[in-house]
């Protein structure tokens, strides 16, 4: 097909309102239909009022939007030359953090900069897809087949990972471990070597149980049985369950769901913001949202699959994982299918730098979808067919 | 696998696409297991979790209906619920709880422990929890607090119904009182549970107390998760107690209370027609609303250690030998046995001797030939040993019962004793030994074995005076199991079934006890004019007069220590002719009946005479009125009880809702803002 596109696009030198034109504004409409939702649960949270959570995450958003298109417009080339470096500083980044909450600061795990706080470990979500899609972008699939080929990313991935687990931060780093195993798979890895990885990890598990902190450790031990302490760490999950089986199919009404407004839902702003929405809406609305987010995944897929470049295709994956990885561990935690350990639900729950994450992630699949047709040699420049 | 450039790039690409499929249909396989899960808690688990979250939703809390006022018989209020005020505080609403308790300190008195108390129990419970500081406040205090109150922050006044006496220890022993519900007394009724909820402990308090307690209301609110109340959903009002009218004589309770000054005695007066208790006094008693309010240890243990027993309850618990006002009875026995004439005498030489045994007559030197109206208005007790020796003691016996001796007779008291009335057949089942003559002659004179009650004796002494069967009441309701009062049925009074001219010869004798020139209570004859009362003098002997005693002369009743001094009895009834209220007195270790016991009966009688209150409404003078510190509260207000404890605090009655604080305060790991 590449034949019959202008020599123009392949090269990718298109005007900036080109660019725009290009922008898959259907998908900017979903984006904000669900940021719309949460701004409503937001509201809903705050029992009724735009105070303290809907209006600043409307800011946020608004902030958001912007960052994304900025985003869109770089030239997907120039993110590519840019991936290292960006993984290089959020890795600096998150060892900074890490070096100055174990010189006694706390467990201080962001940058404050007033207007957001940087969080480190949420940033290289998106420096890491960066990073892995440049790495396999130049690799052919010899190149994957080779074990020690392989070496270097799982460098890349593991290290952060290990820091996020540090912090402590169970969901972050495994939600950098599985996006990452996706990228590989999608680069070509043999399935095979996922279950060589796999069985180390379990036969690791053990290990890594001694590692865990004493709340961490809670958290599965609550998971597997939550109804054993109904008033200690098994609270937020079985209040999580009634409030939503309450909500029953279509719902108690808009504010009026009682176990969130009566705070026997811990957290319903942040974590618990699903639970609070299947509670006032009910399965209907909990539906509802889950195919939102479908479709949105879909839009990703779809921007992965027409991708010209491998490069393109492992960002808009990479992303669109880590977008499904936030929306799955989010919704099975509320209702109990695996430990609490704190994804927020993306564009819903009250927070800033989860959104920023989010937007920038959203950003670069724009710039691949914008640049899809642009032809990439080896390492990133025009190559002629 | 191996081609050239643009075919590695084209097979990535491939590869991509078919990975791409399989990793989709991975991604909806878990977006369907997502979709599952909440189809699962949200249909299928959905009626055990909205279940699950009514629960943490709505509380129910009983309201605790106000207690059934007690009225005697005209209505003189006699238990009451007063009005209680309270001072609470609660802590969120007061920036320093220190200056505000010293601020209220300055205008009402807090000791030091009530601080102290206070504090701690702000440290202890949630922020929205009132805590009381004091009760019973007067109008003045609260007047004070209610100015000042822009200076209190926090601090809010609470009105409930606390039980109060009026009466103090008047009417003790009859009412009973309240006080908190003990594990014991826990019926399932989950009034009872209730924090500061009171209960009948004794008395017509504790016999009545299902029909004065009512039937609680609910009311259901919506709280949050940390308990505070939002609103309140619904709200059922109960079932006020009952008003329970008893047959007391406010007036004459009173009088007879204040007659009896430091006596350990009892006095019970009634109507000999309808059995109603007019007085009924156990003296010295205690004040209820010590009890209602708590009794301190020094106050519990200068109670249980007075030697004049306040706790008990004379009239009914109080078992004592009937002495000589038992000869009424020996003597309607024998003369019904037909084993005398009343006009036969009998030789007293001041003793008699059977067997080998000596029995003595109270006068030492004896009194001569005497018939039965001079011995019954002299007691004699050597006539009575010798017709108790010919009628035998089951006749006796008999008789008793005939006259309510010898069993409980169930006036709704608690604690209510049987007495004792022996027959061969009792010592034998109960001692396992043969009867001996020389117990019947002991028993001829109402010592030995006997025990009455003043109840008792009261009940024998209203049926020698009218004839009937009558059976002391307290009340003229009973109460149903379930607890609702039903008008008590008008008792068929049986008579008593002894020929005429058998009873009238023992009035006869009791009249002269009083109005004879030898009568033992001639020194108490009613002043009143035309009005005449019949009585008989009792004295029982609380220890053995040996011989050696006898010999040196037996001692004066003075000379002995309190407790092994003589009971003093005396039983009447008035008028003489045609009787109406009867009353029997015991003092206990008071010396002789006609010196301890008779003046007691006489002013008693005197007054009651005087009052008629069978006959006879009194006039809005003559009623007691309350003291004014006892102001009756409205019956509508909330009763104490419904604001107590943790989580029993409405904080509203027009459902107002209270604004949710703007965060909740759940905590969380740290992540992010």
């Amino acid at each position: 097909m590449s034949e019959f596109l202008s020599p123009r696009l392949r090269r990718g030198d298109m005007t900036f309102g080109e660019k725009l034109w290009q922008v898959s504004w259907s998908l900017v409409f979903f984006i904000s239909l669900i940021a719309g939702v949460g701004f409503l649960m937001l509201y809903s949270a705050a029992n009724g009022a735009w105070d303290p959570w809907a209006s600043r995450q409307m800011v946020r958003y608004a902030v958001g939007l912007g960052v994304m298109l900025v985003i869109a417009m770089i030239d997907v080339r120039q993110l590519m030359r840019w991936a290292y470096p960006i993984y290089g500083v959020v890795f600096v980044l998150l060892v900074g953090v890490e070096v100055r909450g174990s010189i006694g600061m706390g467990a201080q795990r962001w940058i404050d900069l007033g207007f957001f706080q940087l969080q480190p470990s949420e940033l290289m979500k998106v420096a890491l897809v960066l990073a892995l899609a440049r790495y396999f972008h130049g690799a052919s699939l010899e190149d994957v087949g080779r074990p020690f080929y392989l070496v270097p990313p799982m460098l890349m991935v593991f290290a952060p990972a290990a820091l996020v687990l540090k912090q402590p931060d169970l969901g972050t780093a495994l939600m950098l471990i599985a996006g990452s195993g996706v990228i590989f798979f999608m680069a070509g890895v043999r399935l095979w070597k996922f279950g060589v990885v796999l069985g180390l990890a379990v036969a690791a598990v053990p290990i890594a149980w001694g590692f865990l902190r004493d709340y961490q450790k809670a958290r599965v031990l609550t998971f597997l049985n939550p109804e054993n302490d109904p008033l200690g760490t098994g609270y937020h999950i079985l209040q999580s369950k009634i409030a939503l089986g309450s909500g029953g199919v279509f719902g108690k009404g808009f504010l009026q769901g009682t176990q969130s407004h009566l705070n026997f839902l811990p957290e319903r702003q942040t974590d618990f913001i699903f639970t609070m929405m299947a509670e006032e809406f009910g399965m209907a609305g909990g539906l509802v949202l889950l195919a939102l987010y479908v479709v949105v995944l879909i839009y990703g897929f779809a921007i992965a699959i027409r991708s010209r470049h491998q490069f393109g295709r492992l960002v808009a994956i990479g992303i669109t994982t880590t977008f499904f990885l936030y929306i799955f561990i989010n919704i099975a935690m509320v209702m109990g299918l695996i430990p609490v350990v704190g994804v927020p639900l993306p564009l819903i729950s009250y927070g800033g730098t989860a959104m920023l994450t989010l937007m920038i992630g959203f950003g670069c699949l724009m710039s691949v979808h914008v640049h899809r047709d642009v032809q990439m040699g080896r390492r990133g420049g025009y190559e002629e067919p | 696998m191996l081609r050239s450039s643009n075919g590695r790039q084209g097979d990535r690409a491939k590869l991509f696409s078919r990975r791409a499929i399989g990793l989709g249909a991975g991604k909806a396989t878990l977006v369907a297991a997502l979709a599952g899960r909440m189809y699962y808690l949200q249909v299928v688990e959905s009626d055990r979790y909205k279940t699950l979250a009514e629960e943490n939703r709505i509380n129910i809390r009983l309201l605790p209906p106000p207690r059934g006022r007690l009225v005697d018989r005209f209505g003189v209020p006699l238990a009451i619920n007063k009005q209680n005020f309270r001072v609470l505080i609660v802590r969120e609403q007061t920036d320093n709880v220190d200056m505000t308790l010293d601020a209220l300190g300055r205008i009402i008195d807090l000791t030091d422990r009530d601080r102290q108390r206070v504090v701690r129990e702000l440290e202890r419970k949630r922020g929205f929890v009132p805590v009381t500081v004091r009760e019973n406040l007067s109008w003045d205090e609260m007047a004070r607090i209610q100015v000042n109150a822009p200076d209190l922050p926090g601090v809010i006044i609470d009105e409930g119904l606390a039980r109060a006496y009026p009466w103090g220890e008047d009417f003790a022993h009859v009412l009973g009182y309240v006080a908190a519900v003990s594990e014991d007394d826990l019926t399932g009724d989950p009034l009872l549970e209730l924090p500061g909820f009171r209960i009948g402990k004794a008395g017509i308090e504790k016999e009545f107390d299902l029909a004065l307690r009512g039937t609680g209301g609910t009311s259901q609110v919506e709280v949050n998760a940390v308990g505070r109340v939002i609103r309140e959903l619904r709200r059922e009002e109960g079932e006020p107690g009952a008003e329970l009218p008893v047959t007391l004589d406010a007036r004459l309770q009173r009088y007879t209370t204040e007659v009896l000054g430091d006596e350990s005695a009892s006095v019970v007066l009634m109507d000999v027609h309808t059995g109603e208790v007019l007085a009924m006094v156990s003296n010295p008693a205690y004040d209820p609303n010590a009890f209602n309010r708590g009794l301190s240890h020094a106050e519990w243990q200068a109670l249980v250690g007075n030697d004049h027993a306040p706790l008990t309850n004379k009239p009914v618990g109080g078992q004592y030998a009937p002495g000589s006002t038992y000869k009424m009875v020996v003597a309607l026995a024998a003369l019904e046995a037909g084993v005398i004439k009343p006009e036969n005498t009998v030789y007293c030489p001041g003793h008699m001797t059977l067997g080998n045994q000596r029995f003595h007559c109270w006068k030492r030197w004896g009194h001569g030939n005497v018939d039965l109206v001079e011995a019954l208005a002299q007691s004699c007790d050597v006539y009575f040993y010798e017709i108790a020796k010919r009628v035998g003691i089951d006749r006796i016996a008999e008789m008793s019962h005939r006259f309510g001796l010898g069993r409980p007779v169930d006036v709704g008291l608690p604690h209510e004793r049987s007495g004792l009335v022996p027959t061969v057949a009792w010592k034998r089942a109960t001692l396992d030994q043969p009867w001996h003559k020389g117990e019947t002659l002991v028993a001829g004179i109402g010592q030995g074995y006997v025990l009455t009650t003043p109840l008792q004796l009261a009940t024998m002494t209203a049926r020698l005076a009218s004839g009937l069967a009558v059976k002391p009441v307290l009340t003229r309701h009973v109460m149903t199991k379930d607890g609702t009062l039903a008008p008590r049925p008008s008792p068929e009074l049986e008579p008593l079934g002894i020929a005429r001219q058998s009873m009238d010869i023992v009035r006869k004798g009791m009249h002269e006890v009083v109005n004879g020139a030898r009568g033992t209570a001639r020194s108490s004859a009613l002043e009143t004019e035309g009005v005449e009362m019949a009585g008989k003098t009792g004295t029982s002997q609380v220890r053995r007069i040996t011989m050696s005693e006898r010999q040196t002369g037996v001692l004066k009743n003075e000379e002995l220590p309190w407790k092994y001094r003589d009971h003093a009895l005396f039983v009447a009834y008035a008028p003489a002719e045609n009787p109406r209220y009867a009353c029997a007195v015991v003092v206990e270790h008071g010396g002789g009946g006609s010196t301890a016991a008779a003046p007691i009966a006489k002013k008693v009688m005197e007054k009651c005479v005087l009052l008629d209150p069978s006959r006879r409404h009194p006039s809005p003078e003559e009623m007691l009125t309350l003291p004014p510190e006892n102001r009756p509260a409205p019956e509508t207000a909330a009763v104490d009880g419904a604001q107590d404890g943790e989580a029993a605090v409405i904080v509203d009655d027009d459902g107002r809702t209270i604004p949710l604080p703007a965060r909740p305060p759940a905590a969380r790991n740290p992540r992010e803002t």
